[in-house]
């Protein structure tokens, strides 16, 4: 069961180069999650116990209520609050297709990370990674760069 | 090309509404072919108003008539929104570089288009369909800021559905009825699968966005040498004399507007991202 999952992750390539030893450390705070279109799965200030790491579909993260800020596809992962006090969620996150994910258990991920900082440093660095493309994403798009001329 | 000083008067034939603020134009040029390379311009005169530099968005192969996409931001292009079949334009050109058609064959193809910028690449993206085998990959990503201020919706379609084509259409701002990705294009060009060693980058849309895809193209591993940039600049004779278009020391309707990224690299150096 987990065996297959290890795989599932390993196939994601924020996680591939993730050593054996690992890989079965992180596949033991995981299991396989699918949503309906339309489902909302993650609401905003509701506490945030779990990751997602998405493998089919598509997630849309709703900022203020309605408007989706950005969308999260294949390889992606959703949700980094479960790393930091208060623990709680700062989006919803709805299914806008049928969604496969990789479920990542927050408590559980934060104790082994905690237990063996290499391994969290492993781990920290993937999620940091996210976090930072996506300011960059929101940086870009703070812009509103189409409105204006080109140049 | 004619008198490049004298605009050559030319009829529209056909008006397609792209968006609220952009049509296509159809001018005929049947009487006379009109012959140009993709990403190369056009001095546009609308009489009475003035004249504007537009690039060509129609097939480099169709020398019977000359396509232009025009968004109305001010005086002059505004009222070229409200042309009818029938009207007269004046048109001097072609002029400027174009996209590198053959530099890039062998190569896979990655088109990165923004809001209007999607204009200029179009002949060349008829063109690398037109010689198909010519190319390995072809990935087109292409941003708008909404799903109904994208151009060529049809098309958009019609390429998606072929199957030696990768597209990828993305959307700043999402909308109640928009299922597709919402994201910057440089979002979607991480995620594009290709060989960064072995591709060509293309690119045109606003300056910022353009400097955005170049960042993303050469993390992901693209020399500069292999990518290649549309710039505009105010324009008046588009001759190389006027000095209206300077940049750095170049006239950007001479060297430019299509500029490999490694020759202008430098100007953005001091620019932070
Ligand atoms: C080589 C080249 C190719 C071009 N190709 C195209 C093309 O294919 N299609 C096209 O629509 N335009 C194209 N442009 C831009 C076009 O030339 C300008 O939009 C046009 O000159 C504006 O003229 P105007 O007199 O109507 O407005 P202006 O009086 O020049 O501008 C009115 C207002 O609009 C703003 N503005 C100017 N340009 C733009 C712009 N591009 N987008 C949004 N706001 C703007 C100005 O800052 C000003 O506030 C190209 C420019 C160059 C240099
Ligand atoms: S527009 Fe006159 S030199 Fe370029």
């Amino acid at each position: 069961m987990t065996e297959g999952l290890e795989a599932l992750i390993r196939r994601q390539p924020l996680f591939d180069d993730l050593s054996e030893a690992d890989l079965k450390h992180l596949a033991g705070c995981a299991r396989n999650v699918k949503f309906d279109a339309g489902e909302i799965f993650v609401r905003h200030g509701e506490e945030a116990d779990r990751s997602f790491l998405v493998r089919a579909g598509r997630v849309g993260l709703v900022v203020h209520g309605r408007d989706i800020a950005e969308t999260a596809e294949e390889g992606d992962l959703v949700g980094w609050s479960w790393l930091f006090p208060p623990y709680r969620w700062h989006f919803d996150a709805k299914a806008l297709t049928a969604v496969r994910a990789i479920e990542l258990d927050g408590a559980c991920l934060r104790a082994k990370c905690e237990s063996d900082p290499r391994f969290g440093f492993e781990i920290a660095k993937r999620f940091l990674y996210q976090a930072h493309r996506r300011l960059e994403h929101t940086r870009l798009r703070a812009m509103d760069v189409y409105k204006g001329p080109l140049t | 090309m004619n008198d490049p000083w004298v605009p050559t008067p030319m009829t529209v034939r056909e008006v397609v509404r792209e968006t609220a603020d952009t049509v296509t134009l159809t001018l005929d040029t049947s009487a006379s072919p009109f012959a140009f390379a993709p990403g190369q311009f056009n001095m546009v005169y609308l009489f009475g108003q003035g004249e504007v530099p537009i690039s060509i968005s129609g097939h480099a192969d169709r020398p019977d008539e000359l396509v232009h996409t025009i968004r109305g931001v001010g005086p002059v292009t505004r009222p070229m929104l409200d042309l009818v079949p029938g009207d007269v334009l004046g048109i001097r050109g072609p002029f400027g570089t174009a996209w590198p058609v053959e530099e890039a064959r062998g190569t896979d193809v990655i088109v990165v288009a923004g809001g209007i910028g999607l204009a200029p690449l179009r002949p060349m993206i008829y063109h690398l369909l037109a010689n198909r085998r010519d190319y390995a990959r072809i990935v087109l990503i292409y941003g708008a800021r909404q799903p109904d201020q994208m151009l060529f919706v049809d098309e958009l379609h019609h390429w998606r559905g072929r199957f030696d084509l990768t597209v990828e259409v993305t959307v700043d701002q999402g909308t109640e009825d928009w299922f597709g990705p919402v994201g910057v294009v440089t979002r979607s060009l991480a995620r594009a699968r290709f060989d960064a060693d072995d591709a060509t980058v293309v690119t045109c849309g606003p300056e910022v966005m353009m400097r955005f895809v170049v960042h993303e193209a050469v993390r992901m591993g693209v020399p500069q040498d292999r990518i290649w940039a549309s710039m505009e600049r105010n324009m008046k004779c588009a001759i190389g004399l006027c000095g209206h278009c300077q940049w750095g020391p170049d006239f950007v309707c001479k060297q430019g507007p299509v500029y490999r990224w490694d020759h202008i690299a430098h100007r953005f150096a001091e620019k932070e991202l």
